[in-house]
């Protein structure tokens, strides 16, 4: 089997920034390896361990810089990776559902993987829709917000429970290929290790251009626009206590016995 | 004319809540150009949720009996054929789990622009103007969409509709090809069961990621011990094992109101919040002022929590 893992490399704020027009401006980014995707890693890269799958391919959607990232999920034991780039997603402010859907369907076609892994979604623009809208594309079954995998596919079905609101798990079978979104608290993402991150520098990392891929340029054309950002407005009239630790948690202390909730 | 094709949502047998605040929503939409509010009610016992939906504004409700449960196979074969049949500009559905698992494929098989997670919808007829968060909460934006869109509602951001209606009920005689239903629901489980009841304590010590490490959950523990409190958590102290699941707050884990919630290294993204801003009092104890938790504290200490938690633990020991 081969499984095909989504890794996006997403932004992080600090915690204190500010907005340039419909940004946050550069000096107060950082990047990071998207929480959700580690977990699709490990639980493809479990699966390879497992006998089960036979390749593990990642894909990527960005430029050069975020191959550190890639490199992490390499050294975490995926076999090779793709990145997709091209100078006509340069100046995209937001890369929509949309585009992300038909440069991912480009690589689905060419590895034609049998399970594709997905995390729930990504940190920094939480669309959380990409792997349903994939799965549709490319007429594959599909799974949202998947947090555990049985890791026998009898008679070509993944068992899955896909986790809801309130505690409560729903306990579904779906037919093999797929596309899943993880979840996280599905396992528990590794470490890479001295060893993984030395051979991760001499894996196969493959940069496409959506020509290669047979994507129209006009594919990435966003339907979606983004015409404002804001810090939002606060709801409560927050009382803020200043002052030493000492300080601060005598007041804290003070609120409890006030309450009578406290000794 | 902006008409407005909502979806509503049930679990085993219930109508959950946001299947009221749809409506909200897509009244309000449709009433931007004069538009008609549509609802579709798909599986289980459709007629019985259809009386309950008929609330004030709502113009027709459809319905479409098959198979009991959710099905997102059944949903999106469902839901654009309505589509086909109605032509509304905008379909809605909720930002739920099930939402997010046929709206993205809907809006994919119609060929139309989908936006999720809404926080506040917007219209003139021609541009959707939807406006959500990114990075965590840290920001709002608005977008603009042209056209024909889908988008998905966040729960509680519009208030339930009430009053009764006098919308029409059909059912809709939908086309399930059964050859492409491709996954099928076995089973419910509920999972955050234990000896454990946070959403019965009066007092909640809660603690998130800011903890670093596992070995430094005991002070956490310490200080709910001093103050005869409960420890619950955010969502990556269970998923890292360091508590158990029925200590989770949130979406996915418990709903919790008590007289005290005290936020300990807890950033208050949506999910956590949806299981405790009903509490009485929040107190939040976070290094960063920014921290989308501060929108909705009543007190917060902008320190960090290891040198607050203990001082405070000293206090009632
Ligand atoms: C479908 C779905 C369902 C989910 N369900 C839930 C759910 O039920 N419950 C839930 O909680 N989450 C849920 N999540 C996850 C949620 O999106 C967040 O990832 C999670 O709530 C973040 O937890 P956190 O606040 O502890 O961590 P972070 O967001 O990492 O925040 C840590 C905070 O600690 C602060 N901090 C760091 N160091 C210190 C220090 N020394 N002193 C003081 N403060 C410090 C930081 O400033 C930061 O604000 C769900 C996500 C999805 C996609």
């Amino acid at each position: 089997m081969k499984i095909l893992v989504t890794v996006k490399e997403v932004a992080t704020v600090e915690d204190e920034f500010e907005i340039e027009g419909t940004e946050i401006a550069s000096q107060y980014l950082g990047a990071d390896l998207n929480e959700w995707d580690d977990y699709a890693i490990e639980e493809a890269v479990q699966l390879q361990e497992d006998g089960i799958a036979d390749e593990v391919v990642t894909v990527t959607i960005g430029p050069e810089e975020c191959e550190q990232t890639i490199r992490q999920a390499l050294a975490k034991g995926a076999d090779r990776a793709v990145r997709v780039w091209d100078d006509s997603l340069e100046g995209v402010d937001l890369l929509d559902v949309n585009a992300k859907t038909e440069i991912l369907s480009g690589v689905v076609e060419a590895e034609d993987p049998d399970l594709v892994l997905t995390g729930v979604q990504a940190g920094d623009d939480s669309f959380a829709a990409t792997g349903v809208s994939l799965a549709e594309e490319i007429g594959a079954q599909w799974g949202a917000v998947v947090n555990h995998l049985e890791h026998e596919f009898d008679d070509d079905l993944a068992s899955v429970r896909r986790e809801l609101e309130g505690g409560v798990e729903e306990l579904t079978e779906i037919e093999l290929p797929a596309v899943l979104t993880i979840q996280t608290g599905i396992n528990e993402p590794r470490y890479a290790s001295l060893r993984g991150i030395r051979q991760a520098q001499r894996k196969e990392l493959d940069v496409q251009t959506l020509a290669d891929l047979g994507v129209d340029e006009s594919a990435i054309d966003a339907e979606l626009t983004l015409t404002d950002m804001y810090e939002p407005e606060s709801e409560s009239d927050v009382t803020i206590w200043e002052g030493s630790a000492e300080e601060t948690a005598a007041e804290l202390g003070d609120l409890l016995r006030d309450k009578g909730v406290a000794p | 004319m902006t008409d407005v094709l909502a979806i509503t949502e049930h679990r085993r047998g219930e109508l959950r809540d946001v299947s009221y605040e749809i409506i909200t929503a897509g009244r309000q939409l449709a009433d931007e150009t004069g538009g008609d509010l549509h609802l579709a009610v798909i599986s289980g016992t459709v007629d019985e949720f259809a009386e309950k939906l008929n609330r004030d504004g709502v113009e027709a409700i459809h319905t479409v009996s098959y198979g009991e449960e959710f099905n997102h196979d059944v949903y999106t074969q469902a839901i654009t054929q309505l589509y086909d049949e109605l032509a509304p500009q905008y379909v809605l559905a909720p930002n739920s789990v099930n939402g997010l698992d046929y709206a993205p494929a809907v809006a994919n098989a119609l060929d139309l622009p989908v936006v999720t997670d809404t926080i506040d919808l917007e219209t003139d007829g021609e541009t959707l103007i939807a406006t959500r968060e990114m990075y965590g909460g840290k920001v709002e934006t608005t977008n603009e969409l042209e056209g024909e869109a889908v988008a998905t509602i966040r729960s509680t951001e519009w208030p339930q509709s009430d009053g009764t209606g006098d919308a029409s009920i059909e059912a809709f005689d939908a086309d399930i090809d059964e050859d492409a239903i491709g996954s099928s629901v076995n089973g419910f489980e509920e999972v955050a069961g234990g000896d454990v009841d946070i959403s019965e304590a009066d007092v909640l010590v809660s603690v998130g990621r800011g903890i670093e490490e596992e070995d430094n959950i005991p002070l956490i523990e310490d200080l709910a011990e001093a103050l005869g409190a409960t420890v619950s958590s955010s969502r990556p102290i269970v998923d890292n094992g360091w508590l158990p699941k029925n200590r989770q707050v949130g979406q996915s884990g418990k709903v919790v109101t008590p007289d005290v919630y005290i936020a300990i290294g807890i950033s208050g993204a949506v999910q956590h919040v949806a299981g405790m801003k009903g509490s009485d009092t929040i107190v939040a104890i976070n290094t960063d002022p920014n921290a989308p938790i501060m929108d909705i504290a009543d007190y917060a200490i902008h320190d960090d929590l290891f040198d607050v938690v203990p001082a405070l633990t000293e206090e009632f020991q």
